[in-house]
């Protein structure tokens, strides 16, 4: 792979010639800095809540206790950094309020992060497995299982993620169809709110709320708009709201100084590239 | 050794040979990528088969004997025919199976939940009683038609049609600089994640 | 055979899931439930026809010793030992299939997405100019957003994050309900013609 270091002679190029073709090795050098310095040393930085976060909030909020809820794990490593503070928070939140937990999901990968998630509010708050909560895991074809969950969700799911029938678990007995369900909330990282908004949204009538990672946040806004989704929490800084919602801060709060310190280091990349741009250009009108 | 303490090493050996690559391609970034597309190819195969062949069709045929299930089998096993250029339009028959499915679930959940829903969520009032509502409303009827406009490839882009178009082009360029900056956080977020694995999980310094 | 049946299996299946939107009839409705389940055996022996061809590949550049013939053996070794641990000792916590899981996917998978961290601060310097007015609308958004999702940005002006929210709900919402829309009706109409046998590209270029 090539490096894109200027070769032509440097002691005849400006300061902003060199600037504008600075060896990007120097730029992933910062950073690095920026980002791994604030992770060593993190300042709690006070965080607003959007309205979007406050929607997915409050409508979980509302539910009566014993309400059962989906909380779908359809993220992997690639962004358990955005969406496992996301995972937990309302893990936390629904236990807090004596809601009760459908953890399944359609990336294998992410299942364990999921789990883990809820293993720790369960226990924060003494909740019981197969009661309380049940974790059905993986299963392969979003599709075809969602549009079985519409008719029965013991279809698709006959056992749980760790092999037991659902048969025996107490919780599942009230749980056949998505009618059961009071709400879905889908931590995704790919398409699956897609297939969430058209199959148990649109076609079974389930309320469904998204909690997505920072690069699909905003195409989602006009499902947000048309009430497709009742709320909508956009990577980490959207985590970090909720953190702060439910007065808990976590790994999303903590990852904000470095997360406000690298926005503004690369602020400054676009903003010293482009002064030195239009300077060289009018310079050289033709370069 | 903990088998625990084993794993963080050897997580935080690759997760350093992947970050060296930012200097340049190297014989250990090139054997951590390797390795990471064998696991993860096989780590798929593992899942697929245990949630959808054995439960799908090995216990329908088997425990349930439930025979018409020999029909996915067959089209399953014509899908292999791509391997063996002779017989290779015999996979066009599992592939037509599944395109056909595909087709009739999704022109309903598209025309539902896409069209008919975005659509009717643009039918809004273009006045409220509200000046500020009232300019809302119609800034997103006219950023919604002048994006369709500009996807309208049928008719050239000139006149009062290109105008719109280029219009439609300026939310698009807002929407696309919006998705920048949320890319660029949750890239950040990412490398925050394996700084956080190195310092805290690995080198115990917090 | 080779065009016929393909397009008759295509309608008939297609046809069939149509009708059951609209079909509520038991019947309807729970030989849908069997077509699924066929649909999803289907599926995934595609996915496996792709994990073999993998593997093919690269023994063959293994056997012919082709340039980093080394590495593809390194792919191989973890393809193969991945598959026979997941399938002789399960999937569950504390099997061999879950320490490769916890020591080399998990890693690796989060890693190479985190150099994308370093590629787009690099790209944004290099190459994110304000030469058009088209490029300075997207570059001013991109900075707005990226100042007003971040606390320091509520610091600096409190109104920083309202035009953030402002842009995300308006403006940004409208061209993305636009993209929606018409790839929605692209999708529909795509659809409609692989239904009637017009589309075929599936037929791998034979059509």
């Amino acid at each position: 792979m090539e490096y894109g270091t200027a070769q032509e002679p440097r002691q005849k190029q400006g300061i902003l010639e060199r600037l504008t073709a600075i060896d990007r090795r120097i730029i992933f050098v910062i950073i690095g800095v920026v980002v791994a310095v604030p992770v060593l040393y993190p300042i709690t930085l006070p965080v607003l809540v959007s309205p979007p976060v406050q929607d997915l909030y409050d409508a979980i909020d509302e539910l009566p206790p014993g309400s059962v809820i989906i909380m779908a794990i359809d993220f992997d490593p690639t962004s358990e950094p955005e969406l496992y503070p996301a995972y937990l928070a309302i893990a936390r939140h629904v236990f807090s309020k004596g809601l009760r937990v459908v953890a399944l999901g359609y990336i294998a990968p992410g299942i364990p992060i999921g789990e883990r998630a809820l293993q720790i509010a369960a226990e924060e708050y003494d909740k019981e497995y197969g009661v309380d909560y049940v974790n059905l895991g993986y299963k392969t074809g979003m599709t075809v299982a969602l549009l079985m969950m519409g008719k029965e969700i013991w279809d698709p799911y006959p056992r749980d993620h760790y092999d037991t029938s659902v048969e025996e678990l107490p919780l599942m007995h009230e749980v056949h169809r998505l009618d059961d369900v009071a709400l879905a909330v889908d931590f995704a990282h790919g398409v699956s709110p897609d297939y969430w908004i058209a199959y148990a949204g649109a076609r079974f009538g389930l309320r469904v709320g998204l909690c997505a990672t920072g690069v699909m946040t905003s195409q989602y806004y006009p499902y947000y708009d048309s009430g497709q989704l009742f709320g909508l929490l956009g990577g980490l800084k959207g985590s970090s709201e909720y953190e702060a919602l439910i007065g808990a801060p976590g790994s999303a709060t903590a990852g904000m100084t470095a997360q406000s310190l690298a926005h503004l280091v690369i602020m400054a990349f676009i903003i010293v590239a482009n002064i030195s741009y239009f300077i060289v250009r009018r310079r050289s009108p033709g370069a | 050794m903990d088998l625990t303490i084993l794993s963080t090493w050897i997580a935080a050996f690759l997760t350093l040979a992947i970050l060296s690559f930012l200097y340049k391609d190297n014989p250990v970034y090139k054997f951590a990528e390797h390795l990471y597309v064998g696991v993860s190819a096989a780590y798929w195969m593992v899942y697929y088969y245990n949630n959808a062949i054995v439960p799908n069709l090995i216990d329908r045929l088997v425990r349930d004997h439930r025979w018409l299930y020999i029909i996915p089998g067959i089209l399953g096993l014509l899908i292999f025919t791509r391997l063996i250029p002779r017989v290779v339009w015999l996979s066009r028959w599992a592939l037509a199976f599944y395109i056909g499915m595909g087709v009739g679930v999704v022109i309903p959940a598209t025309v539902q939940a896409m069209l008919v829903a975005q659509l009717r969520a643009t039918l809004v009032p273009i006045w409220t009683g509200n000046v500020g509502a009232s300019i809302v409303n119609i800034l997103v009827v006219v950023g919604v038609l002048s994006v369709l406009v500009y996807f309208f490839f049928s008719r050239e882009h000139k006149g009062a049609l290109g105008g719109v178009a280029r219009l439609g082009i300026y939310f698009l360029m807002i929407s696309f600089g919006a998705s920048f900056g949320y890319t660029v956080m949750a890239r950040i977020s990412l490398l925050i994640g394996r700084f956080q694995f190195l310092f805290y999980d690995w080198l115990h310094l917090r | 055979m080779r065009k016929t049946v393909p397009l008759t299996i295509v309608f008939a299946s297609g046809i069939f899931m149509l009708a059951v939107f609209f079909v509520p009839h038991r019947r309807v409705q729970d030989t849908s439930q069997v077509l699924l389940e066929w649909d999803l055996v289907v599926w995934t022996c595609a996915l496996f026809l792709s994990g073999l061809n993998l593997f093919i590949v690269n023994a063959k550049k293994v056997r012919r010793k082709e340039r980093d013939w080394g590495y593809k053996v390194v792919l191989l070794v973890a393809f193969l030992t991945t598959l026979v641990t997941g399938l002789a000792w399960g999937v569950r916590a504390g099997t061999p299939f879950m320490f490769i899981y916890e020591s080399m996917m998990r890693p690796l998978q989060a890693t190479m997405f985190a150099l994308l961290a370093f590629f787009i601060s690099s790209a944004a310097y290099r190459a994110f100019r304000a030469r058009t007015r088209e490029a300075a609308l997207l570059l001013a958004a991109g900075l707005i957003v990226m100042l007003g999702r971040i606390p320091i940005g509520d610091m600096i002006w409190h109104r920083i994050p309202v035009i953030t929210d402002w842009i995300m709900s308006y403006p940004n919402m409208a061209a993305q309900r636009g993209i929606l829309m018409g790839a929605s009706l692209g999708a529909i109409a795509t659809a409609l013609r692989m239904l009637v046998g017009v589309e075929r590209g599936y037929f791998g270029g034979e059509g």
